[in-house]
């Protein structure tokens, strides 16, 4: 009446090792994608590939006609990240955090239903839909690519992000915290400010350090909006470079293809020191 | 009582979670075929613990180590097959746990479906019918028995949990306190059931109601800190305890 | 400052919401009005012409369509028997563990790798691969581009699945235990139906991702303006055409490009919609 109790056992076993074979694989990409950026890009860094701009057409040709090593770095582009994410921070940040908390103190009513679909439906619009609306919004009536732009783009892109995490550490507060609070006589704003958002502290600033490596190797939002620039600038409604947007120039023009892995690893680094970083502080502030 | 082998022996049992403590300190004694046994004790004293031991949970949980013997039929569980030791005693948890995407009829069958083992419809039928009627349940369930399980009140969950342990025609049926979330009528409908059944499987129950073990055990168990303290006759034991620690328990000054 | 401001200002400052959306599918409309228009909606929806020949212009939507809805579904298809074992194995099998701790780290840091750089990869580390072993001449296509999307999907799949799985009650699995089922029989039996639903709903928004991944796609898919044929032949994404064209487009390419976007946010925003709706069923059941 019992089926072969060993021949279940063997069965379990081996779906035991056929998933730690497959999960163990997918871990596989993410050696690989880091060793080939790593090796790829330690040789080109050097000092002036964060102080030099992108090489001119000729400088490039007589580097390789001379069997040199390409002059020139990626400092156009690091400074046109810095300035487009600061923007879109100095805006979404704040802007996130409000809507954040209106969406933890209104959970249960109508309006703040909507503004949550509409949350998570931004938050699912691929990039370049990004892209195309702030180029009619702003690359159009403006006349022209622009930091700007850039910056608006990476706005969109952060603020659901930022919304989100504000919203889910402020619900998982303890209400008693809000009532002792409101108890003491504070009203509302006072509470906010001087005991919910402080407790709320850690989880927003992690996830403001998430949204920011998201968006930060964003390239097609870019593409439409900031454009790119072979120097470095300051102003904010000119075209502007950023890394991504390099990593893209580079990727398709046959005589930079070496500069593709130092910029790739800068990147890469970039963003995954944010993501480790927190993710450690999320859990040393959740002990 | 020499005479006659004891469906389930402990035999030095030990159970810990970590080095240093032990859950379950070196308890034997011996369990007779078709008969109630409580488990009592204060919370923390191990019963629950030793219970899942028969049932080998503790293999679910890495860190969990046993030691000395259990034998069920005079065989060592602890060098059996988990799969097949548990196909042969059934457990009955304190919440009841019926599966919430099977049917009432499929959960019956659950045991078997889980097993891989197929039967035929006419088998599964008969089953059903049987195990239903053993737990008192086929009348109040009959017409519905394509619904799902989590739709029955908490004591027919229950009800239905023991007809789905009995199901597999378990020698030894463990009860991890089966009332503890009832209430006092279904509580009296299980209690009385659990009588009817002891004809046809042993019972070993943990409870921490000392009523409830006076009204259905004919042997009774005190643990306390790990140990067995003290294991005799249900009456005997509440009467005349051996043991100031029983004494002390049964009077209310533990626990 | 007294509650009635802060109420206020919080209402404001939730307006944007609202606004941006709102803003881009007016902005999406109105641009892409002119190729509707000039084509008629179903004619731009089925037609596969994409000819810019002056005088003579034709723009059809549906090789980007057919496109996107392919490389998706190939890459649903790579993604699954990798996703589906780091959710057991993160969630079941090693849950709570030092080793599942470390490969959700992995997972986590595989998803915060910029598409640019999934690009870069698939090109220079794939594709060669895919030469040498003869399945594509060209290296790049449609096979390509899914291969690396479901990489870069594997990550949200497991990690949303690994939470339903690990929500499925242990006492209930400790029922069927009891019963004498193995892990596997457990997994199958009880696991997957019940945290079954929360698991779906994890893969729909996982195509949600696949659907809109721009720079990845295209730098793998091979950018040709034709129905693919076969998995190994070249196309183009709504995503990838976009990208690749938007720059040096006006008028009536423009519009066409901007219309392939609005397709494009509808798809994403209803397969978005659907999967968040099931998840948060999912969470209450």
């Amino acid at each position: 009446m019992y089926s072969k109790t060993k021949h279940r056992l063997i069965k379990d076993k081996a779906i035991l090792w056929g998933i730690c074979i497959l999960a163990t694989l997918t871990a596989v990409p993410l050696f690989a994608i880091l060793g080939e950026v790593f090796i790829n890009g330690y040789v080109q860094l050097s000092w002036s590939f964060f102080t030099e701009p992108t090489p001119t057409a000729y400088k490039t040709m007589q580097a390789i006609e001379n069997g040199e090593r390409i002059p020139g770095g990626i400092a156009n582009g690091i400074i046109g990240t810095i300035l487009i994410l600061n923007m879109a921070m100095i805006v979404a940040i704040p802007i996130g955090i409000l809507c954040g908390i209106f969406l933890s103190e209104n959970s249960k009513n109508r309006f703040a239903k909507i503004i949550s679909y509409l949350t998570d439906l931004l938050q699912g619009t691929p990039s370049v839909i990004v892209g195309i609306v702030t180029y009619i919004w702003i690359v159009v009536p403006m006349k022209g690519y622009s930091a700007i732009a850039g910056s608006i783009a990476l706005f969109i892109m952060m603020l659901p992000l930022i919304i989100r995490s504000t919203e889910e550490t402020l619900k998982i507060l303890p209400t008693s915290l809000k009532e002792a609070g409101l108890a003491l006589g504070g009203n509302r704003v006072r509470v906010m400010l001087k005991v919910q958002l402080p407790a709320a502290f850690g989880g927003v600033f992690t996830g403001i350090l998430l949204a920011i490596s998201r968006v930060i190797g964003e390239t097609a939002p870019l593409m439409f909006t900031a454009l790119g620039c072979s120097f470095i600038r300051w102003s904010i409604n000119k075209p502007i470079s950023a890394v991504p947007l390099l990593i893209w120039e580079f990727f398709n023009d046959p005589y930079l293809q070496d500069m593709i892995w130092g910029a790739s690893l800068f990147l890469l680094l970039f963003v995954l020191t944010l993501n480790v970083l927190s993710k450690y502080l999320k859990r040393k502030w959740n002990q | 009582m020499e005479s006659i082998t004891p469906i389930l022996e402990f035999k030095k049992t030990c159970v810990s979670y970590t080095k240093q403590t032990m859950a379950v300190k070196y308890v034997s004694a011996a369990i007779e075929k078709n008969t109630i046994t409580a488990i009592m004790g204060p919370s923390g004293c191990g019963k629950s613990t030793l219970l899942r031991a028969v049932n080998l949970m503790h293999n679910l949980y890495p860190n969990i180590r046993v030691d000395g013997e259990i034998l069920l039929n005079g065989e060592n569980i602890f060098s059996m097959a988990p799969i097949d030791v548990r196909a042969r005693v059934g457990m009955v948890f304190q919440r009841p746990t019926p599966f919430p995407t099977m049917s009432i009829y499929d959960n019956v069958l659950s045991g078997f479906s889980l097993n891989g083992i197929r039967l035929s419809k006419s088998e599964k039928d008969l089953i059903v019918e049987r195990c239903l009627k053993n737990v008192a349940l086929w009348d109040e369930v009959k017409d519905v028995l394509n619904k799902k399980g989590t739709f029955l009140s908490g004591g027919q969950q229950q009800r239905l949990c023991i007809a789905r342990a009995l199901a597999m025609k378990p020698d030894v049926l463990l009860m991890d306190e089966p009332t503890s979330a009832l209430d006092p009528i279904a509580t009296k409908h299980i209690e009385e059931l659990l009588l009817e059944l002891q004809k046809e499987v042993t019972i070993l129950i943990v409870t921490h109601n000392m009523g409830q073990a006076m009204r259905i055990s004919s042997h009774s168990m005190f643990m306390y800190l790990g140990e067995l303290i003290e294991y005799g006759d249900t009456k005997n034991l509440f009467s005349t305890p051996r043991d100031e620690r029983t004494k002390a328990y049964l009077t209310g000054k533990i626990g | 400052m007294n509650d009635k401001i802060y109420k206020i200002i919080l209402f404001i400052a939730t307006l944007v919401i609202p606004i941006i959306c709102g803003g881009i599918l007016y902005a999406l409309v109105t641009d892409a009005y002119e190729a509707f228009e000039y084509f008629g909606f179903f004619k731009f929806l089925t037609s596969s012409e994409w000819r810019y020949t002056e005088g003579a212009e034709q723009y059809g939507a549906l090789p980007f369509i057919l496109g996107t809805l392919l490389t998706t579904f190939l890459a649903l298809l790579f993604c699954i028997p990798f996703s589906l074992p780091v959710a057991l194995f993160v969630g079941e099998y090693f849950k709570d563990t030092k080793i599942a701790n470390f490969l959700s780290t992995v997972t986590d840091l595989l998803a915060g790798i910029p598409s640019i750089i999934y690009g870069l990869w698939g090109f220079y580390t794939l594709r060669p691969i895919i030469m040498s072993l003869n399945i594509s001449p060209q290296g790049s296509g449609i096979l390509t581009a899914s291969l690396v999307l479901a990489i870069m999907i594997v990550p949200y799949a497991a990690s949303l699945s690994a939470e339903f799985i690990k929500m499925v009650p242990n006492d209930l699995k400790e029922s069927a235990y009891s019963l004498g089922a193995t892990k596997y029989e457990v997994i199958k039996k009880i696991v997957f139906p019940v945290a079954g639903s929360g698991i779906f709903s994890s893969y729909v928004l996982a195509i949600g991702r696949a659907l809109g991944e721009t720079m990845t796609v295209t730098m793998l898919i091979g950018n040709t303006n034709n129905i693919p044929n076969s998995i190994t032949s070249t196309g183009n994404s709504m995503a990838s055409i976009i990208a690749n064209q938007f720059g040096e487009a006006d008028d009536l390419k423009l519009s066409s490009l901007i219309a392939i976007g609005l397709i494009l946010f509808i798809i994403t925003a209803i397969i978005n919609m659907i999967g968040k709706i099931m998840i948060k069923h999912a969470r209450i059941s």
